[in-house]
């Protein structure tokens, strides 16, 4: 009963405090790149500012079923976060995100417009990118403490990345595609008018528009989560390692966000592939080798 | 078991029957009523089996080969066997296909000789049901049973449609009875020579359904099909040979029961094995699956996704337990896992609704095959449930890609464009069929997750890594097709639904036993797979999916189920403006048409990403085919080789 | 919080000679910098609050015009930017041009200038942002649906 009553507060905890850290994730981007930029740049709660003003304007919408498919989106991916935080199956947890990114794709095709077209199918392309080496990082989970399991992986005597510095790598590669930094920003992205003008995000407005950046923003800290799970073991102050590491690796993506073009999709496709199959394929027959050994 | 027979022999008759019914009103007639009857019979055979099989120790066994009635069906598989190899022959050089038959002959002719000589050995009973068996007859009698009803309204809008062929929907018909008849044979034989005729009558059926339309394509892939299946017919009687010269048995139960380590074993399972291969077209010999697609949609969704396909991974599940760590273990499960990711890398760049089902066929069955090799109860465990997810979300798509083809005269995706608008109840239907087979809470998936985690557990690094990156690609595909259907045209009528009523029935039925299936697995999975794994193993699979997550997936399953309903209400309270989708401020007015530079309007076309230079079948389909005949060749020649270098020792 | 601290821009070019473009770009640099105020150049009208013209409106681009103003959400403020898009400028008198934008679709900034200076600009997007406030409010008090598919319908 008293582990139930810790679980609903850990749940509650994150559906309020994870816009919070989405927030300063955001802002923190946008003033990071404005100072990269030698701008000064937007102030540190713009983000905040640009979402509460989304909701305050009207919705127009190209059909009904963008609309449920974005609000799918949204849900599921607040679902998947609270599955994760709850401590369930990390597997699991991935699946049920690869399902809500399905919604988001779904709704951009729906709208039936040349750009949302392009986005969506770009979409595709960069979750078949991402997509293997998402599960390798679950994969690697397992390898270290024998569970699928958040809970128990939070308890282990020695922190993941100790065994699956490989697989760390991978992840931090695929997250500048899931976090829609330049180079692999292709289905949409943060920055200003482009080719695509706004891809995925075409043909979704208003409110609307609002609930899908809800979703994302939610969506985002659950990513950086992962990077902090590498670092946790037995110990408290773990965590704090751990959230400093994904300070360290957000900033790291933000300047990769500047420094680096757009590349073309067939580099994104080879390169994540490249990276997945080289860095974390070798770490799992490393460990594979090792367990063998052991028996 | 009275009923088994009486199944069984109906069957028989109603496509007896089918065949000498050429008017149209009566034959449509006996093929429902005797596809329900079917239906029902297969039923209560279920549940009986199922009561008899749980009261004994696991499984069931019939007909000892003292009991005269197996003198008598002896007599009937050797005039059938010499039947069918005549009319291959027949039909061979008809066509002028003489390689036929050889690889007939040799297929043929050694098992013929042994039941003349009377050599054949039958040292156990000859039928043996246990709980796979049950599953494998309510597959292959409901979805089989379904897609004959189906069958009626399809047949005649395709003759409607191709007046070019010649209309014998009788032929047809029968033959997809016939087919039922022979499937059921298959699974309850234990008798290896047994379930060789059954396993030729399934090849040749398929052959002839493949022919149905006698044009020259046809021909030329329904012989495909039929070289292929009899290669692998070879490979069965090298096993059966090898079986009754060496072991002296002539029955699979027997065989499993010696155990991977017993000397020279690997040789009759990397034969069996590479008779599966063929069956369930994996690769280097899939492409006889795709030539299959000219066939008419119910043989297709029947025999080539469905029922017949699956004969070669069930036998590969039976015998899984002798694969533990062999060679033949690894050449299976490393042709599976290949077959898996190459075959969805190729699906990538098809546009033909038919050739992307069939190579997504080939990559699932692939899959299955990995996890039969694998030889762990969790990983078989994962290919049977993989089996029966997939034969019922993959017929439906097959008979939806046919009804829409029918509908629309078009079964290409990219003409499925905005298919929720203009056909929205086929449009609900197609999409629980595709969310069947690869999102999150519903079957398929499961199954690959639990295929995933036996994969770590016996440390094959490859087979994780094909997994990986094949799930990745078979999102690709899948989601476009989905993305079309969900294309909301503006200012569209629907189309004029000129489907069947009784196509729609069957489709519903099958959506509903998707879903179903969906809903009940974990059940499933413990009264049917879990007891017969026991059996087959002699340890038990631990737990493949905590009951927690169950409920996660439940839980997600009726939020989906929710959505609708969420999404009407937010339909009824909207301050909401409609307005056309961005074209630059060039859109024409109704989202499919733009204002061009003189003024004048133009339509415009949104296509789905087919990437032809990166994985087009000229690209990467040679390529992938030698390395998995590479691997075929070597793993079978290293299993032989090692079979009787321990077999002599 | 006011809606006007985050405004996102669409930015439209009539018939400019792409002097005024040009200065509607460098006021995103650093050196003018407009992301202070949370400025972004969206560049998709769903997204935009602020409509940015440059240039008089001529035939070609009426019906973009239009379109796009439609396309965007409520509320919304038009800035016609330099002289053109105020009343026409020199090309107020050539045979196929209508005026300024206000011939066309409601104004609410006008911000003169050949070319106009980013100062000017974002004094007027300034200004706009007033406006934009206003509309909200008034939005508030009767919130309509409508359904407007604008632009030309195809001819059938």
């Amino acid at each position: 009963m008293n582990n139930m009553v810790f679980m609903i507060l850990i749940i509650a905890g994150y559906l309020i405090l994870a816009p919070v850290a989405g927030f300063f994730l955001e802002g923190y981007d946008r003033v990071i790149s404005s100072r990269l930029q030698r701008r000064m740049g937007p102030p540190f709660l713009q983000p905040v500012y640009d979402l509460i003003k989304l909701f305050e304007k009207q919705a127009i919408v190209v059909n009904n079923l963008e609309t449920a498919l974005v609000l799918g989106f949204t849900i599921f991916t607040i679902f998947s976060g609270c599955l994760f935080f709850a401590g369930g199956d990390i597997l699991l947890v991935f699946f049920a995100f690869s399902l809500a990114d399905m919604f988001l794709v779904l709704a951009a095709s729906s709208a039936n417009s040349p750009y949302s077209s392009l986005g969506s199918q770009r979409e595709f392309v960069q979750m078949m990118a991402y997509e293997p080496m998402t599960l390798l990082t679950a994969i690697g989970f397992y390898m270290c403490c024998g569970s699928f399991n958040v809970s128990d992986i939070i308890n282990q005597d020695v922190p993941a990345i100790v065994r699956t510095p490989g697989v760390f790598l991978g992840y931090c590669f695929i997250l500048i595609i899931k976090l829609r930094k330049s180079p692999f920003d292709f289905s949409t992205s943060h920055h200003a008018h482009q080719e695509m003008v706004k891809g995925l995000t075409q043909d979704i407005a208003g409110n609307v528009l609002g609930i899908l950046e809800l979703g994302e923003i939610y969506e985002e800290v659950f990513l950086m989560t992962i990077v902090v799970l590498f670092f946790i073991w037995k110990n408290p102050l773990s965590y704090v390692l751990g959230i400093a590491v994904a300070l360290l690796v957000f900033f790291i993506m933000i300047v990769v966000d500047n420094v680096f073009p757009r590349v073309k999709w067939e580099h994104m496709l080879v390169s994540s592939w490249g990276v997945t199959l080289s860095l974390a394929g070798s770490n799992f027959l490393i460990l594979t080798m090792l367990k063998i050994a052991r028996i | 078991m009275t009923i088994a027979f009486i199944l069984f022999i109906f069957t028989l008759l109603i496509s007896v029957s089918v065949y000498f019914s050429r008017d149209d009103r009566v034959r449509e007639g006996i093929v429902t009523a005797g596809s329900i009857v079917m239906m029902v019979l297969d039923v209560i055979f279920c549940v009986w089996a199922f009561g008899a099989v749980n009261d004994n120790t696991g499984y069931l066994v019939y007909l000892e080969p003292e009991s005269s009635f197996v003198g008598i069906f002896n007599h009937v598989i050797i005039a059938g066997e010499i039947f069918l190899f005549l009319l291959i022959s027949v039909l061979s050089i008809i066509h002028g296909k003489l390689y036929c038959i050889i690889l007939a002959f040799m297929g043929t002719a050694p098992v013929l000789w042994l039941d003349f000589t009377g050599q054949a050995v039958e040292n156990g009973p000859m039928l043996r049901f246990d709980s796979l068996t049950i599953l494998m007859f309510l597959v292959v009698g409901l979805v089989g049973g379904l897609i004959c009803i189906y069958s009626n309204g399809y047949m005649k809008d395709y003759h409607h449609h191709h007046t070019d062929v010649g209309k014998r929907p009788w032929f047809f018909q029968s033959m997809l009875f016939l087919f039922l008849a022979a499937m059921y044979g298959l699974i309850s034989s234990d008798n290896i020579s047994w379930m060789f005729f059954f396993w030729e009558i399934t090849s040749t059926v398929s052959f002839l359904l493949i022919g149905y339309t006698r044009k020259e394509e046809a021909v030329t892939n329904s012989f495909r099909a039929l070289w292929m299946n009899l290669l692998g017919g070879c490979g069965f009687t090298v096993a059966i040979l090898y079986n009754t010269f060496v072991y002296k048995n002539g029955s699979l139960i027997e065989l499993i029961g010696m155990g991977s380590d017993f000397k020279g074993v690997v040789i009759p399972v990397a034969c069996l094995a590479f008779a599966a291969f063929t069956k369930s077209a994996q690769m280097p010999f899939s492409r006889w699956l795709l030539g299959a697609m000219v066939a008419p949609t119910p043989s297709s969704a029947l025999l080539h996704s469905a029922t017949m396909v699956k004969a070669g991974v069930y036998l590969l599940i039976r015998i899984s337990p002798l694969m533990t760590g062999t060679l033949p273990g690894i050449m299976v499960t490393t042709v599976g896992g290949f077959t898996f990711f190459a075959a969805s890398l190729l699906a990538i760049s098809q546009s033909d609704g038919k050739k992307v089902l069939a190579y997504s066929t080939i990559s699932n069955l692939g899959l299955i095959t990995a996890c039969a090799g694998v030889g762990k109860p969790a990983a078989t465990w994962a290919a049977i449930m993989l089996l029966l997810f997939h034969a019922v979300s993959k017929s439906l798509m097959f008979l939806c890609v046919g009804a829409v083809e029918n509908a629309t005269g078009s079964r290409d995706i990219e003409d499925m464009h905005g298919l929720i608008v203009k056909m929205p109840k086929m449009a609900f239907v197609m999409t629980v069929a595709i969310c069947g087979m690869f999102l999150a809470p519903f079957g398929m998936l499961v199954a690959k997750w639990a295929a995933l985690k036996a994969y770590i557990d016996s440390n094959n690094v490859l087979l994780v890594i094909f997994l990986v990156f094949g799930s990745a690609t078979t999102m690709f595909y899948w989601g476009k097709w989905l993305g079309k259907l969900f294309a909301v045209l503006h200012q569209s009528e629907t189309l004029r639904d000129i489907i069947h009523k009784s196509e729609w029935y069957v489709m519903y039925m099958l959506t509903g036993l998707v879903i179903t299936l969906c809903a009940t697995f974990p059940f499933l999975g413990s009264i049917f797979i879990e007891p017969m794994l026991w059996v087959e193993f002699g340890y038990k699979a631990g737990q493949i999916i905590s009951s927690d997550d169950v409920r996660v997936m439940l839980m997600m399953l009726i939020m989906i189920a929710l959505m609708p309903v969420l999404a009407m209400f937010l339909i009824y309270n909207r301050k909401e403006k409609m307005t056309m989708s961005y074209m630059s401020g060039a859109n024409a007015g109704d989202d499919r048409h733009f204002t061009d530079a003189f003024g004048g309007i133009r339509p415009s076309y949104l296509s789905n990403w087919y990437m032809e230079k990166m994985f087009g079948e000229k690209k990467i389909l040679v390529l992938s085919l030698a390395v998995a005949a590479a691997f075929v060749v070597v793993l079978m020649i290293l299993s032989v080789g090692t079979g009787i270098g321990g077999g002599f020792r | 919080m006011k809606i006007s601290k985050s405004p996102w821009l669409l930015h439209y070019d009539a018939s400019s000679c792409n002097g005024c473009d040009i200065e509607v770009l460098a006021s995103t640099t650093p050196r003018f910098d407009v992301e202070r105020f949370g400025i972004i150049n969206t560049g998709n009208p769903k997204h935009a609050d602020i409509f940015v013209i440059t240039g008089g409106v001529n035939e070609q681009t009426r019906q973009v015009v239009k379109q796009l103003y439609s396309q965007m959400p409520d509320p919304k403020v038009v800035i016609a930017a330099g002289i053109c898009a105020c009343d026409g400028g020199i090309f107020k008198d050539c045979y196929n041009v209508s005026g300024g934008v206000d011939t066309v679709i409601p104004v609410d900034v006008y911000v003169p200038g050949c070319a106009v200076k980013p100062e000017a600009l974002i004094d007027g997007v300034v200004k706009a942002l007033a406006i934009l406030d206003e509309k909200r409010e008034a939005m508030k008090n009767h919130a309509v649906c409508e359904v407007n598919y604008g632009g030309k319908t195809k001819e059938e």
